[in-house]
Parts: C-alpha cells; sequence; structure tokens
C-alpha cells in the first residue's frame, strides 16, 4: 500500500524523503491508439474513463504545461445539475451523480462536500423561471426544493432581505450540490489514469496535426511527433488556437472570468449562494476563504487576468446581498480563459477530420461536468457514437437549428 | 483600458459594449446559391485568435457610434481605433 497510517508516521520521523511520485513520468512513444490533448480535469477524466470503463489500452495525455495548471485549478470549484433544457440536464444530473461516487471511483480524498446550493429570487417573474427550472431538474432525476424568504432567513440570516432593488423573496435550492476541491480532482484522475497505464506526458506543446486525406493521423508537438489512431481535444479556453491547426473555425469565443478569494475566515457561508441579478455567487472554501465570481470581463481575451471595472462590479454585487463580505479583505484575484460557444452550452463531438474528436465550449460550468465530460468524451472516442446524455453537443447544431439556449441570448458568447 | 476613440479621444472602456469580432461588418449576400450556409458560418463561427484581432466595440454611455478596435488578445493592448462607419465605407458597404 502506497499510502498508511504507519507510513506517515515513518516517513515524518524520517524526514519525508520516501515518498514517491503518484504518476510516471514517461517519454512520449511513437504511436499510440488514442491521444487526448489537454491534461486538464476533462482530459484527464477522459483519460481514465477510457482506460477504466471502456477497457482501451495505449493511451496517452498530452499537456503543454504541466497537468492541473489550467482551468480545473482556476475555478470556483462548485459542482451542481440545476439545468432546465432537456439537452443540458441528464447530462449534469450523470455528472453530479459521478461526482458523488467520485472518490470510491478513484480511491482519492477529493474533498467532494454536498452543502447546498441556492438560486436567489427576487421578483414574480424570477420565482416562476426558476420553479419552472425545479421542475424540469426534479423530472430529470435531479432535486431541487423551493425555498420561501421564511426559510431562506432561517439557513442565511445574514443576506440582505430587504434590498430596495433586489429584495429576497425565496430560493430554489439543490441540496446535492456543492464544491469539490478542484486540484484533488485533477490529482485523483491523473493517479487513477497512470495506474490504468495512460501515459501523461507534460510540458509537450502541441504544434500541428497531421492530416492526410481528411484523416487525422498523429500530433506534431514540442517533442516529435506522435502517431495516433484517434486524438481527443479537450483544451477548453484553448480550443480556437489548437483547432485552427487542423483549419477548423468554431463557434467559440475566447473570454476571461475573474475569480476572487478572500482572507480565511472561521465557518460562516454553510453552502453556495447565486445572485444572478447582481452577477455574484459565493461559497467558503475548506481553508475558510470566500470564494466568490460573477461576469465575465465581456471582450474576446487569452490574457489570464481581468481588468479593474469587473473587479468593482463583483464586489458590489457582494455587498448588495451579503453585507458582512465588506469586512473581509481580499485576498487573491485571478482570470481563467472560458471558450464561450454561441448558445452557452458545451461540444462534445466528432469532428469533419476523421479520427479527430471534440471536447470543448464549457463557457464557465466546465468544472462541474468535469466527471461527466471525461466519460462521455471517453464514450464518444471508444465507440464513434455518443453517449446517451450528450447527444445534444453536436459541432453543427446551429447550422441544423438545436441550439441549446439556456439564457435564451442568441450567438452573443460574451452573455450567455 | 482605454479606447483612443478618434472623436471623442481616450475614454474607458467601461462605457463600451462590446460588439465581437469586426468580420460581422461584412454581412454575406442574401441572394447567394448557398447563402444559408455562409450565414450560418458568419453568424456562429470565429477565428478566435490568440494575438491581434479586429472587434466591435459600440460607445452606448457616450456618442454611440461604433469603433473598430484593433486589439491584442494576449495583452490587453490596442494598437489602433477606427470609426466603424470608415471601415464599412472603405469596404464600399456604408454609405
Amino acid at each position: 500500500m502506497r499510502y498508511s497510517g504507519i507510513k506517515v508516521i515513518k516517513e515524518a520521523l524520517t524526514g519525508h524523503k520516501g515518498w514517491k511520485p503518484a504518476w510516471r513520468e514517461p517519454d512520449p512513444k511513437p504511436h499510440y491508439d488514442i491521444v487526448i490533448i489537454g491534461g486538464g480535469g476533462h482530459g484527464l477524466a477522459t483519460a481514465h474513463y477510457l482506460a477504466k470503463v471502456y477497457k482501451q489500452k495505449n493511451i496517452a495525455v498530452i499537456e503543454k504545461g504541466w497537468i492541473g495548471g489550467g482551468n480545473v485549478g482556476r475555478n470556483t470549484t462548485i459542482i451542481r445539475s440545476n439545468y432546465l433544457l432537456d439537452g443540458n440536464e441528464p447530462f449534469y444530473e450523470f455528472s453530479l451523480k459521478l461526482w458523488e461516487g467520485l472518490e470510491q471511483d478513484l480511491n482519492y480524498n477529493a474533498m467532494v462536500s454536498q452543502r447546498g446550493i441556492m438560486n436567489l429570487i427576487h421578483s414574480d417573474a424570477q420565482r416562476d423561471a426558476f420553479v419552472r427550472r425545479g421542475n424540469a431538474m426534479i423530472l430529470n432525476g435531479a432535486d431541487a426544493e423551493y425555498l420561501d424568504e421564511a426559510q431562506i432567513r432561517a439557513e442565511y440570516p445574514f443576506l440582505k432581505f430587504d434590498d430596495q432593488r433586489f429584495p429576497i423573496k425565496g430560493g430554489l435550492a439543490q441540496r446535492r450540490g456543492g464544491t469539490v476541491r478542484h486540484d484533488a480532482v485533477a490529482w485523483g484522475y491523473a493517479r487513477s489514469a497512470d495506474n490504468h497505464g495512460v501515459d501523461i506526458i507534460q510540458n509537450c506543446e502541441v504544434t500541428g496535426f497531421k492530416i492526410e486525406n481528411g484523416v487525422c493521423k498523429g500530433i506534431e508537438t514540442s517533442r516529435g511527433f506522435i502517431g495516433a489512431g484517434k486524438v481527443g481535444c479537450a483544451v477548453a479556453g484553448n480550443s480556437g488556437r489548437l483547432m485552427g491547426m487542423a483549419g477548423m473555425r468554431l463557434p467559440i469565443e475566447s473570454h476571461v472570468l475573474q475569480a476572487f478569494v478572500s482572507e480565511g475566515l472561521k465557518p460562516v457561508l454553510p453552502g453556495v449562494i447565486t445572485f444572478g441579478a447582481g452577477h455574484f455567487y459565493v461559497s467558503q472554501s475548506d481553508k475558510g476563504g470566500l470564494v466568490f465570481g460573477g461576469d465575465l470581463d465581456g471582450y474576446n481575451s487569452y490574457a489570464q487576468r481581468g481588468n479593474l471595472p469587473v473587479v468593482e462590479d463583483v464586489c458590489e454585487g457582494g455587498m448588495a446581498i451579503m453585507p458582512m463580505i465588506g469586512r473581509a479583505r481580499l485576498l487573491r484575484m485571478w482570470g481563467g480563459i472560458m471558450d464561450m460557444s454561441m448558445d452557452g452550452s458545451p461540444y462534445i463531438d466528432k469532428t469533419h477530420i476523421e479520427g479527430l474528436y471534440f471536447n470543448g465550449g464549457w463557457c464557465y460550468g466546465g468544472f462541474k461536468a468535469t466527471p461527466a465530460s471525461g466519460y462521455t468524451f471517453a464514450h464518444l472516442l471508444a465507440n464513434d457514437a455518443p453517449h446517451e446524455t450528450a447527444t445534444a453537443y453536436r459541432l453543427d447544431r446551429f447550422k441544423t437549428g438545436h441550439m441549446i439556449d439556456e439564457k435564451g441570448q442568441g450567438n452573443q458568447p460574451n452573455l450567455h | 483600458m482605454i479606447i483612443n476613440h478618434p472623436l471623442l479621444g481616450p475614454r474607458d472602456s467601461a462605457e463600451f459594449v462590446y460588439m465581437g469580432d469586426a468580420s460581422l461588418i461584412e454581412r454575406p449576400d442574401p441572394e447567394a446559391e448557398n447563402a444559408a450556409d455562409q450565414f450560418h458560418d458568419y453568424a456562429y463561427l470565429r477565428d478566435n485568435p490568440a494575438g491581434e484581432l479586429r472587434e466591435l466595440w459600440f460607445h452606448e454611455g457616450g456618442d454611440r457610434s461604433w469603433l473598430v478596435v484593433t486589439r491584442d488578445t494576449r495583452t490587453h493592448e490596442i494598437s489602433k481605433v477606427e470609426l466603424a462607419r470608415d471601415v464599412a465605407r472603405s469596404k464600399g458597404r456604408s454609405l
């Protein structure tokens, strides 16, 4: 056994010099049956499910930096399945069910905490919309609960209920939602994939695809050519750049989303609160920091940092709904790059190039989708057919009129 | 970000609404044989470059003009600002 109480004591007494890395650092082989580009949560999850569930062999994950260094380490760690539309809700509920069994599946403590998520309601129209959404969730096997103002007061007495513009009138709760330690998700999937024989190749940047007569034969990388039977791309944020190397234009724009964490506080916030009307959401990490965020900056960006107007907007949202946040000091803030799709929903699909598969367009909802994204992408790669919960995530859906536009915003990626 | 408006001088980008890739100026010909395909590509597909991008900004909180801003998406550095009207005219698309 790699880890045990005795081992911890022994290592503590001998200077912690005997720990071994949790996964190998192999050199790339000349050819793999399946190559996954992107060593983030989705890519590593794809490799794990390909090897464990779909029994595929000879798999590699190619990562230009270090695994888990992208958006899986930059998000606000929330999991939930509170979607409305048929194309989305079964998929996200499948994901939430996978989260519930993730630690047993990986034998890794990912600190999955089902502390509940609450969407606040401020008007009759919003109540109608949220009740409808709650019913859609229940129809798809998820849990949803409508709470009135008194019930929310009992759980979250510190919120500002009597705001002039957005008084709190109720909320839609999903008790099974919550938070997960995001880095541990990447590490857990990586260790499991490695244990199943997947080569995780870090510091290996893809520089091009080898495409002959419409068939993808492999990838050019900073560490040489790697042949592949199938290539799966899971690099959300940079999908436009990567697929551009294959000559594809995507229904995606890359945008920057900022996130914030306060200094560590004693436990004050039991669950996740979303204040959609004020573009603000918040939870408290196990270390005590209030983790919060808001809207996109709104313009195309590949710089992993945003600008001050959005910082101000998010903090105003926080002060409006939870005035006590004004007493906490901001510890850190950062930005991550999102694949913003044209209808706010993702893509898990084959491309028009044989042997080249695409996973992306996660907007700012990629983290919660990690297990199902990996599972369904693995299914697609293994079977050449979509998983039953991911049939709607097609790249050609704008051509056929099957958009999955939860917010009804149309083709304005920065509004989703 | 500060956008150097050709008529008004330097303005805070918060006064503007971002309206996407400036290629949207080049609306396809609706009479064309393959107009449906062309409009699909026009409305839904993007180059999304990491680097220099020409994009539309609408000065909603100002003089309501549309600008074509050339900006580096890796650094947010703005290298050129033009009136969208002038750009459209140079392509023969506006009076």
